[in-house]
């Protein structure tokens, strides 16, 4: 499992059903920054598994990281990952 | 009452008018009344309740006591659920999310959206603005914060940090302001007066 301080990268996917991995952040490498611990899993549940839970984290990302060199480069964006999204960088 | 249009970028996508949404939210309730498993009473009585409550003066009032009492600030920022629990704001009340509490600093705005749909704290803001749902908002802010910022009015130095957090249903986001200099001991409710709604989202600065 996933520290604070940890290096991740986000997997590459395109699944047929819901996810709340947003496409902007796919492939894209950023930094482990809280322990949300376990949340109800979306993706399951909007499969019908309504009792699907998954330790998600906050995950940093910094602008030149997800927009390229045209980014403001002082800044990132923060999004509220499930494990199974992230691999270790 | 959707419509597909290319907005000359490649990038066609749909969008609903509230009329759409309108006609299928009362298709739902009637079906689920047909079923048995509620009264459109009840739904009403349900959403009263909720919006009576659900105002930007419970967020001001967090943000105030933050202030004043670094300890209660602390606690906000390390479980903001459990910190408004404190001060009896019970968020278990309105659904199951977990709060986080992202403080400005001098070298750092924070500004909230929600890219995938809508999400909001609203048991601590009331219900969200209509520029906050919308695909310009939730589309451009995380691409380029400082410039949607600027056309709120509000001027983030390009020397400070912007720091986006893309919510989501289950973790809900609230911006502590930065405390306004000369409010030297003022009291919290003069304190919470100050507070803004937009500067608890992060669009503006308080």
């Amino acid at each position: 499992m996933f520290a604070i301080g940890d290096r991740v990268r986000t997997k590459v996917m395109n699944p047929s059903g819901h996810t709340r991995l947003p496409a902007y952040l796919r492939g894209r490498p950023g930094v482990v920054v809280w322990d949300l611990g376990p949340l109800p899993f979306a993706d399951a549940r909007a499969a019908g598994d309504v009792a699907a839970s998954q330790r998600a984290f906050t995950v940093r990302f910094a602008n030149p990281d997800v927009w390229g060199t045209d980014a403001d480069p002082h800044g990132s964006v923060c999004a509220d990952l499930y494990a199974s999204y992230l691999e270790p960088e | 009452m959707t419509h597909d249009h290319d907005h000359g970028e490649g990038h066609g996508h749909v969008h609903e008018t509230s009329a759409g949404a309108s006609n299928r939210v009362k298709a739902l309730v009637a079906d689920l009344e047909r079923a048995g498993m509620m009264t459109e009473a009840e739904l009403d009585a349900v959403i009263e309740t909720f919006l009576v409550h659900a105002q930007p003066a419970n967020g001001a009032r967090a943000i105030a006591r933050a202030w004043l009492d670094d300890g209660f600030r602390a606690r906000l920022l390390a479980d903001g659920n459990a910190a408004l629990a404190e001060i009896g704001i019970d968020l278990t009340h309105w659904s199951p999310v977990t709060l986080r509490v992202v403080a400005n600093e001098p070298a750092r705005h924070n500004v909230i959206v929600c890219t995938l749909c809508s999400c909001y704290p609203l048991a601590l803001l009331g219900p969200s603005p209509t520029w906050y749902k919308s695909a310009a908002y939730r589309s451009r802010v995380v691409r380029d914060p400082r410039s949607v910022l600027a056309e709120f009015g509000t001027t983030v130095d390009a020397d400070v940090e912007i720091v986006v957090w893309d919510s989501t249903a289950e973790v809900r986001y609230l911006v502590l302001p930065q405390r306004p200099s000369g409010t030297e001991g003022a009291p919290e409710a003069e304190l919470a007066a100050l507070v803004t709604r937009n500067g608890m989202i992060g669009t503006a600065l308080v």
